[in-house]
């Protein structure tokens, strides 16, 4: 047993052991921060599963907007919490135990099933990266061999945001979601708020524009972004745009729509929808791309704003 | 040369290592709140300074020197940022234990 | 070298996994997120380390985005679902 495996075994055990404490413990605030500390660690498993991707999206999720959906939601539940007295019986207990310990038990035993080595596309994808003129096979997968899914994954992303937006009471529909945030203009929060967006500005972008030949991408960017922009809000120094702000709106349709448009050019200039011309898909791909972190950046900052709830007066 | 490298990330990292472990001591086993912060937030914060500064002679370009550099300053920042806050608001709460 | 590294992420790792009892063991949420703030700088160090080892350089651009967003949570904490920060400010804590 070398060194390597070691440290495989511990990295699993601490991670399972905190996953089943944060089950385990009967606060929701001792459970979201363990969580978030949770995702964290599962970062470093995908890194050392070579998946990088997985490890940025997870690192920007997990560290950045997850980690502030979930403590905002359990910092709002905690008053709840301390009114009920309501407990679940034993018998729904024990149900939602049974059904979880099922559903593990069926992926353990999916796993196990699988055949030795895997069924795998990967050799095929990386023989055809050349394709694009992109060497990062997930980006290859994500923008041309599959760029379909991709689409319509940001046509969701849209639909989340309209599902929020209708949250929204008759009044304060076309006003500006979330509150507005208070802090001391000279405080420490807002001296973070002025220093760290530049930084991570470039950062986002540095993330989109890697993606092309190393892990990296326009969503990992775009959670960036979000974030940097929702520190700013946090921080108030900028208010959340009134959701009936022709611009927003034009940024929020801009991926899903370029992405259409040049599929649809595929089908109607070449051989089928979303096919790119060979020696145009690499500007053709950056350019959705772009489109897409802006998208993804509003999409993402807005979802965690919440729905309109003060009039944009 | 290569041994001269070798041996600056052995010790870079070796002072980085145990000024994790010096800050995680000092989380578990000081008296109050205030004082767990700042043995977490020091040792926190020059173990990873030492760890990049050993890892520097193994970086191949500048730039992958650079953006070592830079994750210590973004970490510094955050680690002298989110110390005040919770400081604040500690004290505030009063609940020092 | 290899070694040496792979034994220095085990350690840092240990660190880790010890600070994980603070979590476990509170006292108070402030505790708890300060474990979280360590669990995050040596999962930044575990990174480099490991991108190091395993030649995988991409390994450190999620050290970064990890220390670019260290902060996030523990705002989320301080703020505690407020739109106003209480807990700010230049003499806050010292004008009482």
């Amino acid at each position: 047993m070398n060194i390597a495996t070691v440290f495989e075994i511990v990295l699993a055990s601490v991670v399972l052991g905190l996953a089943i404490w944060t089950i385990a413990v009967a606060e929701t605030y001792s459970a979201t921060v363990g969580f978030v500390a949770y995702s964290l660690l599962v970062a470093l498993i995908w890194v050392r599963l070579d998946a990088v991707d997985v490890a940025l999206t997870e690192a920007a999720i997990g560290g950045g907007l997850g980690g502030v959906v979930l403590l905002g939601a359990a910092a709002r539940l905690r008053d709840a919490e301390a009114l009920t007295v309501e407990q679940a019986s034993p018998i729904v207990r024990m149900s939602a135990a049974i059904l979880s310990a099922s559903i593990t038990a069926a992926l353990a035993f999916a796993i196990l099933l699988l055949p030795d080595p895997a069924p795998t596309l990967a050799p095929t994808v990386v023989a055809n990266a050349g394709a694009t003129g992109m060497t990062n096979p997930v980006t290859n997968v994500l923008m041309a061999f599959r760029g379909m899914d991709t689409m319509l994954e940001k046509v969701v992303l849209l639909l989340a945001i309209v599902g929020v937006w209708s949250l929204a009471s008759d009044r304060a529909w076309g006003g500006r979601p979330g509150p507005r945030h208070q802090a001391d203009p000279n405080g420490v929060l807002a001296f973070l708020a002025r220093l760290l967006p530049p930084a991570g500005i470039v950062v986002g972008v540095y993330i989109l524009w890697t993606g092309a030949d190393h892990p990296g991408g326009a969503f990992q960017g775009g959670a960036v972004l979000a974030s940097m922009w929702l520190l700013v809000i946090m921080a108030g120094l900028a208010d959340t745009p009134p959701v009936s702000s022709r611009w927003l709106r034009l940024i929020l349709v801009a991926g899903p729509g370029l992405f259409l448009a040049i599929g649809l050019g595929g089908l109607w200039l070449g051989p089928a929808f979303l096919s790119y011309p060979a020696a145009f898909a690499k500007p053709l791909i950056l350019g959705i791309e772009v489109a897409m972190i802006l998208t993804i950046a509003a999409t993402l900052g807005l979802l965690l704003a919440g729905a309109p709830e003060r009039s944009s007066q | 040369m290569s041994v001269a490298r070798d041996i600056m990330t052995i010790a870079g990292v070796s002072v980085g290592a145990f000024f994790f472990l010096a800050g995680t001591v000092g989380l578990l086993r000081f008296p109050d709140t205030l004082t767990r912060l700042h043995a977490l937030t020091k040792a926190d914060n020059l173990g990873l300074g030492f760890v990049v500064l050993g890892l520097l002679p193994q970086s191949g370009s500048l730039r992958d020197g650079l953006k070592l550099i830079s994750i210590w300053m973004l970490a510094l920042l955050a680690g002298a940022t989110v110390s005040q806050l919770i400081a604040r608001m500690v004290r505030q709460s009063g609940t020092t234990r | 070298m290899t070694e040496f590294l792979t034994a220095a992420v085990g350690l840092i790792l240990a660190m880790l996994a010890l600070g994980l009892v603070s979590i476990l063991r509170g006292p108070g949420d402030a505790d708890r997120m300060m474990a979280t703030q360590l669990i995050g700088t040596a999962g930044i160090a575990a990174l480099l380390l490991l991108g190091t080892v395993t030649g995988v350089p991409a390994a450190v651009d999620v050290a970064l985005i990890l220390a670019l967003l260290a902060t996030f949570a523990s705002i989320a904490f301080v703020k505690k679902g407020l739109p106003r920060l209480e807990a700010d400010g230049v003499g806050s804590a010292e004008d009482e």
